[in-house]
C-alpha cells in the first residue's frame, strides 16, 4: 500500500532541500547567463586567441557529462590544492555548464542583430561599449529568451546531480528519507513533482521578466 | 573651405576597385543628389564620407576633419555627418522618443528632458510629434523613415547622407518623406542623396553628380544636367530611368 503520510515527519528535510535547489537554481542562472553574455560576445567580437579559448570552453562541456564535471571539481581539484565545499563544487559546476550552453545560443542571437542596426548606432556617435548594451543586446535577448528559458531550467533540474557529492538539495532529501522509511516510491512521486512545479514557476517568472524587458511585443501585438 | 572635400579617393574590396579616384566638393547648404546604375560605387561613395567604409588612397575631409575608418574618428565624425539608411534602421526595442534621445543622452550628455524636448522638436519637424511614445512596429515605413530623418537630426549635424532613403518604401509612402528632405534643402540643411528619385533630383536637387565605373563621370546643376547630358553613358542613363 501507498502511503504518503509517511513522509510528514520529514517535510522540513523536503523544504530545506527544496531551498537550497533554488537558491543554487538562482545562483546558477545569473551567474551563468553572465559569463554565457560575456563569452559570447568575446566570441563574437573578439580576435583570433579569445575565440579559439572561449570556442575550447564550450566544447568542453558541452561533450563531457555533467556528472564527470561536477566530480572533476569536487573530487579531482583538490588534487592541485583547490578545495571547495560541496556547495561551492555544485555551484561551480552549474555555473561552467550554463556558462557553455548559454554561450552558444547567446551568441546566436548576437549574430541575428542586423548589422545595419549597429552602423546605424555608430554613426550617431555610440561608443562599442553603448552600441553593444543599448542597441544590440536587448534585441538579441529576445529573439533567443525560450531558448535561454528552457536551459536554464535543464541546468535547474540537471542540479539534482549535485546530491552525488551530498549538496543537500531536493533530490539528496528524496535520498535520505526514502533510506529511512524504505517508501521511494512516494518520496521520489513527491520530489519529481516539486520538480515539475518549480520547472513550470521558473517559465513563468521568465515569461514575466521578458515581458517588461521587451515591451515593444506587447504595445505592437 | 568646401564642408565636403573628396580628393583623388580610391578605394577597393580585396581585387575589385570600386571607387577609381574620385573628386567631389561639396558646399554647405547644397544638396547634391548621386546618381548612377547599381555597381557605379554610389553607396560606397557616400559610406566613405562618414568612414563607415574605409578607402585606400586620397583623402576625405568633412567640416575639416578627416575621415577615416578609425572606430574614434567615426564617433567624432557623427557630430558633423548624419546618416539615414535604405532600411531605416530603428531599434526595435525602444519607443521613437528613445530611438531620437538615444544619442543625444549618451553622446551630447543632455539630460532625460532636454533630450525629450530635443525630440519632440525634430518629431514636430517630420510631423510625428504625437508618435513619441510609439514603437518603431506601430509605424508605417514611411513614418519610420521620417523617424529616423528626426533621429539623424537630433545631433544637429552639418551635412545629412541618405543612402536611397525611398527605396524600400511603398511608392505611396515614397511622397511623405521626400516632403520632409524638401523642407530640410529649404531650411538650408545640406544634403547628399544616393537616390533613384530622379524627379526629386530634378526639381529639388541643386546639383546632380553622376557616376560611372567608380568615377564622377559627369556632374553639374540639377537641370542643366537632365536637360542636356554631354556624356552619352548619362544620356542612356536618363532615358532607360525617366
Amino acid at each position: 500500500m501507498l502511503n504518503f503520510s509517511d513522509l510528514l515527519p520529514y517535510s522540513h528535510l523536503l523544504l530545506q532541500g527544496l531551498w537550497v535547489t533554488v537558491v543554487l537554481t538562482l545562483y546558477a542562472t545569473l551567474g551563468g547567463v553572465a559569463i554565457g553574455t560575456a563569452c559570447a560576445a568575446g566570441r563574437h567580437y573578439g580576435g583570433k586567441a579569445l575565440r579559439g579559448v572561449i570556442g575550447g570552453y564550450v566544447e568542453l562541456i558541452r561533450n563531457t557529462p555533467f556528472i564527470v564535471q561536477l566530480f572533476f571539481i569536487f573530487f579531482g581539484l583538490p588534487a592541485i590544492g583547490i578545495k571547495l565545499t560541496a556547495w561551492e563544487a555544485g555551484l561551480l559546476a552549474m555555473l561552467i555548464n550554463l556558462g557553455a550552453y548559454s554561450t552558444e545560443i547567446i551568441r546566436a542571437g548576437l549574430a541575428a542583430t542586423p548589422k545595419a542596426q549597429v552602423e546605424a548606432a555608430r554613426v550617431l556617435g555610440l561608443n562599442p561599449r553603448q552600441v553593444f548594451f543599448r542597441v544590440v543586446l536587448i534585441p538579441a535577448f529576445e529573439k533567443i529568451y525560450p531558448a535561454l528559458t528552457s536551459q536554464c531550467i535543464i541546468v535547474m533540474l540537471g542540479s539534482a546531480v549535485v546530491s552525488q557529492i551530498s549538496v543537500m538539495d531536493l533530490t539528496y532529501a528524496a535520498n535520505l528519507i526514502q533510506s529511512r522509511n524504505f517508501r521511494s516510491f512516494e518520496a521520489y512521486l513527491v520530489v519529481a513533482a516539486i520538480y515539475l512545479l518549480f520547472a513550470i514557476l521558473m517559465r513563468q517568472v521568465f515569461e514575466w521578466i521578458g515581458r517588461r524587458v521587451f515591451r515593444h511585443r506587447r504595445k505592437a501585438s | 573651405m568646401a564642408l565636403v572635400n573628396i580628393d583623388q579617393v580610391h578605394k577597393y574590396y580585396g581585387d575589385l576597385h570600386v571607387l577609381k579616384g574620385v573628386d567631389l566638393k561639396i558646399n554647405a547648404g547644397e544638396v547634391v543628389s548621386i546618381i548612377g546604375r547599381s555597381g557605379s560605387g554610389k553607396s560606397t561613395l557616400l559610406r566613405c564620407m562618414n568612414g563607415l567604409e574605409a578607402y585606400q588612397e586620397g583623402a576625405i575631409i568633412v567640416d575639416n576633419k578627416e575621415v577615416s575608418s578609425d572606430e574614434k574618428q567615426v564617433r567624432l565624425l557623427a557630430r558633423s555627418v548624419g546618416m539615414v539608411f535604405q532600411s531605416f534602421n530603428l531599434f526595435p526595442h525602444l519607443t521613437v522618443g528613445e530611438n531620437i534621445m538615444l544619442a543625444p543622452k549618451l553622446v551630447l550628455k543632455l539630460s532625460s528632458k532636454e533630450a525629450r524636448e530635443l525630440a519632440l522638436d525634430k518629431l514636430t519637424k517630420v510631423g510625428l510629434a504625437e508618435k513619441i511614445d510609439e514603437y518603431p512596429d506601430c509605424l508605417s515605413g514611411g513614418q519610420q523613415q521620417r523617424v529616423a530623418i528626426a533621429r539623424a537630426l537630433a545631433m544637429s549635424p552639418k551635412v545629412l547622407l541618405c543612402d536611397e532613403i525611398t527605396s524600400a518604401l511603398d511608392p505611396e509612402l515614397v511622397g511623405e518623406v521626400l516632403r520632409v528632405l524638401e523642407q530640410l534643402a529649404a531650411d538650408g540643411m545640406t544634403l547628399i542623396l544616393v537616390t533613384h528619385e530622379m524627379n526629386f533630383a530634378r526639381d529639388v536637387g541643386d546639383r546632380v553628380v553622376f557616376m560611372h565605373q567608380g568615377k564622377v563621370w559627369e556632374s553639374g546643376p540639377a537641370k542643366a544636367v537632365f536637360a542636356q547630358p554631354s556624356t552619352p553613358e548619362l544620356q542612356s542613363f536618363i532615358s532607360a530611368v525617366l
